[in-house]
């Protein structure tokens, strides 16, 4: 979509980035050895459910090929207070890289059935042993990462985050833009 | 093979298309009679100067006249966080986020580029609608700031504007004693006859324009939310809630029609089609009824 179907008004939401997500594994080694964070185990997929059937079926069809759906389960479903879909998936803390597959597997599903451009947001879950938590979010229509620490109910250790971005460098491509680092406050997986 | 939802309106294009190229056309008509006849170069570039400051100004002169005043996600966390999303979905930057403190349900957004703008609601509008409805129009309002139309309105004025101040000045001057072109009366009448025609020409081609915008953002908003209803909602409802506003605050709203999501005039006063700055209502409901039927058609 360029600059000429912008001036005349036909812009769509852009198209997602689905395979940087892949990086993640490796800046997740790169976490643990320079901040001692380890994976949780929990990511989690963000997206605009669209009104009608077709969505309503594409992601009951990716709940089902991911697992069972239910608290404890492989898979489960909720809207935050924003109205965006979230589906998080709980798999073995140490295996990043299957979580990692599991969600693009998600993503390409709704992409496939012309869901693409309402991806939002995805995130993976990091704790220290203190019970520090930082979520590494990856913005689907930038293709960047970045971490989101929080520390309450509406506050968020930034000072932390910078140090994220620090020691993540050029593991990861993460994005420059601070103003872009939104808070996703209670979002499952964190 | 991913597919897409996206459902494309050749035909809006055409016609928005048509109608810039139009206005273009006026303004390549308006230099050349001004090359030709006048001598007024020195006027044209003061005119042309305050179009730019109007532009190049248009955030922080649209707040202040609005009575906008900004927010920070402290005060506001829910309005921000509805931005923050509509924004990461959209890959655009995040404007400023203003809030004007008036009864008149309404939401402008302005601002010369998508990095230097700004989106205001008022408090009538967030009293008004629901979360999703709001959200709706803040998308709507999004997509002006992302489709440039505060710039590509104002280049579209720009031909009704000289033809404006051309009319006038030629009408003074040819009175006066001071005509400096040698061709006498007939070139005043000329020059004065094809400027008013440009200008009256323009303003139908300008609020032609202003409506296919409206419904370009309608569209751009209904894929960013994928909640074509919600807009239909909100649109009904505010339409709606302007006949019940008490007069004195739509008179104050009215001269800033163009830059609102819904025109703040009562719904029983009659504005000719052609001269609206927005689309009919019932027009933009259908808009949103088809996108509605194309996002929730069933996967084959």
């Amino acid at each position: 979509m360029g600059w000429l179907d912008r001036v005349l008004g036909r812009s769509t939401p852009p198209a997602p980035s689905l395979d940087a997500l892949f990086a993640l594994p490796g800046a997740a080694l790169t976490l643990e050895s320079a901040l001692g964070l380890a994976p949780t185990g929990l990511g989690s997929v963000s997206f605009r459910a669209a009104e009608g059937g077709a969505s309503a079926s594409t992601v009951d069809d990716v709940v089902a090929l991911l697992g069972t759906e239910g608290t404890g389960a492989a898979v489960e479903r909720s809207v935050d207070r924003f109205g965006y879909t979230w589906l998080m998936l709980r798999r073995d803390a140490s295996d990043v890289a299957g979580l990692v597959t599991d969600l693009h597997a998600v993503n390409v599903t709704l992409q496939d059935n012309g869901f693409g451009p309402s991806l939002l947001c995805s995130l993976v879950g990091f704790a220290d042993p203190s019970g520090r938590r930082l979520g590494l979010v990856y913005l689907y229509k930038r293709g960047t990462f970045y971490p989101f620490a929080p520390t309450g109910a509406e506050q968020r250790d930034s000072p932390f985050e910078l140090q994220a971005r620090g020691a993540l460098g050029a593991d990861l491509p993460v994005e420059a833009d601070l103003s872009r680092w939104f808070p996703v406050w209670g979002a499952p997986g964190l | 093979m991913a597919r897409t939802r996206y459902l494309p309106d050749r035909g809006l294009s055409a016609r928005m298309g048509l109608t810039m190229f139009l206005l273009g056309l006026l303004y390549v008509v308006l230099i050349g009679v001004i090359a030709s006849y006048t001598n007024l170069a020195l006027g044209l570039i003061i005119a042309a100067g305050a179009l730019f400051a109007q532009w190049y100004f248009s955030d922080r002169i649209a707040l202040y006249a609005m009575h906008g005043r900004v927010v920070t996600p402290e005060e506001e966390p829910h309005l921000h966080g509805i931005v923050d999303r509509l924004c990461a979905v959209a890959d655009m930057p995040k404007p400023t986020v203003a809030i004007a403190d008036t009864d008149v349900p309404n939401a402008f957004a302005t601002g010369r580029t998508p990095s230097r703008a700004v989106v205001c609601a008022t408090t009538g509008l967030m009293r008004r609608l629901d979360e999703r409805e709001l959200e709706g129009v803040l998308a709507h309002e999004l997509s002006h700031v992302a489709h440039r139309d505060v710039t590509v309105m104002t280049i579209a004025s720009v031909v009704g504007v000289l033809a404006g101040f051309l009319t006038r000045i030629v009408m003074f001057s040819g009175m006066g004693r001071g005509r400096r072109d040698s061709n006498g009366a007939p070139a005043v009448l000329v020059v004065l006859l094809v400027s008013a025609v440009v200008y009256a020409l323009s303003f139908v081609l300008i609020r032609t324009l202003s409506r296919y915008r409206e419904l370009s953002a309608d569209r751009a908003a209904a894929f960013l939310t994928s909640r074509p209803s919600a807009l239909a909602s909100a649109l009904v409802k505010i339409s709606g809630e302007m006949g019940r506003i008490p007069s004195r605050d739509l008179r104050e709203a009215e001269p800033y029609n163009a830059f609102f999501f819904a025109p703040a005039v009562a719904p029983g006063f009659t504005l000719s089609s052609l001269f609206a700055t927005h689309p009919p209502l019932q027009r933009r409901l259908d808009q949103l009824g088809e996108i509605s039927a194309e996002l929730g058609r069933p996967v084959t």
